[in-house]
């Protein structure tokens, strides 16, 4: 048995939970930049607003509505984020954490728990320990605790639980026969659109579909989704996080950028970003993407979309190297004239770095090679210690004219001395 | 101050090799490791009998926060709880696991705003009240309308 403790709205419940002046309000947590939303209150969805809304789209209802706007604080979500994993490790000896606000606990054995019950527990602690209001989704698999945790959300009822075990058999094809097969954790847009040309519409419809035709039409991947709708646990809790096949980093620009020096230092900096990220899962890549953006929504200006694969000949996590692959795909996609409002490094075709095999042509020695692992080792260190950035490269310059965006900021409650909650005593 | 020991001798011996001054090694992965000071020397021949005694050093984060998930610091704003010991400026530490008594110090929602006040629940009678004769008390109509966010259990007073 698994549950999936899930928070609503984790952003906006983030800056709820210190000012409680936002509360029943409408709120909008924005992307880097300010581009668009990340995160809507429920006053904000009720009003038709989508996932990924630009904000600028949003002037005239956010000013008709009230709607507060916030730029992204990732420290206090982070922190946050933190405390609730911590929190929910409490209630079982096995806990994925699934992403910043989601997280599977394994039920296992519990059987002589009333887990309706368990999960309001878990409801009322993160509630009051953090202020963070979170649903819990329980089934015989992960993919229906997940599809519970749907429920939770969706239908006041069951006041943020739903145990999917304690349905009879009647009641079970009822729900999922109310429940498009879209809404299946792992059944994207795509999928949902090819199942439903094979008459495939809800998640009964999905459940009952003959795995064999399922596995042939699509993927074994979809099969074991059937098999884990039918309550047969095919995927077990991931406790450690798995390593990543493409690791992205890009940004929009605060405001947008012509010169070729200033998106050298943006692309440089990303690259670093991505090498240090690179290197934590222990990998090493073996291409890398540069890729440039002008603003699409300035339908009125010249647009300009570029993007350039640099295969490197031997899989590396080297910083410089990366950075000075980038460089020279950067100088070869720039274009005068353009007004930039993105720009981005994508590192792909990962794999382990004590595998890695070197190039036989390659022109790095053995010894290269260790000094590379031994420099990249020694700047984590000192950047993880003395803070990010501490120790860069040049080519990441000092002013950054591009930088992130925040007009609607908010203050670290938990995480700076100077940006502490107040308490009022009038 | 993890190893410093060994990256002291480390130190000295690079310097000698490649005349390179190594400065440390920065290991933000390294377990925090509290070494307790001898007050005594170590002297030839006659250990020092308190050395025997050795105990784990005090560590106010294990002893003002108990509970770290659901604790939160707090900054006062305001003179209304002087009564309390509580004064503008100071830090308070707040566990929001503890259930508010009649009594507590608590952090409560008012209009919008956290607010710190002492807790008066009593006889079915529900207030807020300050701890300073010039502010007066908010009271409360029912259960329902009282919204506490925190019990307080510190109060942080600098002294300089």
């Amino acid at each position: 048995m698994f549950a999936l403790v899930d928070a609503n709205n984790f952003y906006v419940s983030c800056h709820r939970a210190f000012d409680p002046s936002l509360k029943g309000r409408p709120v909008v947590v924005l992307s880097n930049n300010d581009g668009c939303c990340v995160a809507r209150s429920n006053e904000v969805k009720a009003l038709g607003v989508k996932m990924g809304t630009p904000w600028f789209q949003l002037y005239d209802l956010a000013n008709r509505h009230g709607i507060i706007a916030l730029s992204s604080n990732y420290g206090l979500y982070g922190d946050v984020s933190l405390r609730f994993m911590r929190i929910l490790a409490e209630f079982s000896p096995e806990q994925e954490v699934y992403s910043i606000d989601e997280c599977f606990l394994d039920f296992t054995g519990f059987h002589s728990i009333d887990l309706t019950g368990y999960g309001q527990t878990i409801r009322q602690r993160v509630l009051q320990w953090l202020g963070m209001p979170v649903c819990v989704g329980i089934g015989p698999s992960k993919t229906l605790a997940k599809l519970s945790n749907y429920v939770a959300k969706k239908r006041d009822q069951y006041q943020g639980v739903f145990d999917y075990s304690r349905l009879s058999q009647q009641e079970q094809d009822e729900l999922l026969a109310s429940i498009e097969a879209g809404e299946v954790w792992g059944i994207g847009h795509r999928l949902s659109e090819q199942l439903a040309r094979l008459g495939i519409n809800t998640v009964k419809d999905l459940r009952d579909a003959d795995t064999k035709t399922v596995r042939r039409q699509f993927s074994v991947v979809v099969e074991r989704t059937v098999l884990e709708l039918r309550g047969v646990s095919c995927l077990d809790l991931e406790e450690v996080a798995q390593a990543k096949k493409e690791i992205v980093s890009s940004r929009s620009f605060g405001k947008l950028v012509v010169k070729l020096d200033d998106l050298q230092q943006a692309v440089a900096s990303y690259t670093v970003r991505a090498a240090e990220k690179l290197r934590r899962q222990h990998s090493v890549t073996g291409a890398l993407q540069v890729f440039l953006q002008t603003n699409p929504h300035k339908t009125n200006e010249p647009q300009y979309h570029p993007n350039i694969l640099m295969p490197l000949i031997e899989p590396t996590a080297d910083t410089g190297l990366l950075v000075s692959h980038a460089m020279r795909g950067l100088k070869r996609i720039y274009k005068p004239g353009y007004r930039y409002q993105k720009a981005g490094v994508m590192l792909m075709e990962l794999s382990d770095a004590k595998s890695s095999q070197p190039d036989l042509f390659s022109h790095f020695s053995t010894q290269d090679r260790q000094k590379s692992q031994r420099l990249m080792e020694t700047l984590d260190r000192i950047n993880r210690k003395m803070g990010r950035g501490t120790l860069r490269l040049a080519a990441e310059g000092f002013q950054h004219a591009w930088k992130i965006r925040t007009d609607y900021p908010s203050p670290r409650y938990t995480t700076r001395w100077a940006e502490l909650p107040i308490a009022h005593a009038k | 101050m993890n190893a410093s020991l060994s990256f002291i001798r480390k130190s000295k011996r690079a310097a000698t090799l490649a005349n390179v001054v190594v400065l440390g090694q920065a290991d933000a992965t390294a377990k925090r490791l509290r070494l307790p000071l001898f007050l005594s020397r170590i002297s030839a021949g006659f250990p020092s009998p308190a050395d025997d005694y050795v105990e784990s050093r005090l560590s106010l984060d294990e002893h003002f926060v108990p509970r770290p998930e659901a604790t939160f610091f707090l900054r006062v704003q305001g003179d209304s709880m002087i009564g309390a010991g509580i004064h503008d400026g100071d830090l308070l530490i707040v566990d929001k696991s503890l259930e508010p008594r009649h009594g507590s110090i608590v952090i409560a929602e008012v209009h919008g705003e956290l607010t710190v006040k002492r807790l008066y629940r009593k006889n079915g009678e529900i207030a807020l009240l300050a701890e300073n004769p010039a502010y007066r008390a908010i009271p409360i109509c029912g259960e329902s309308q009282l919204v506490i966010w925190g019990v307080v259990t510190e109060v942080v007073h600098t002294l300089r």
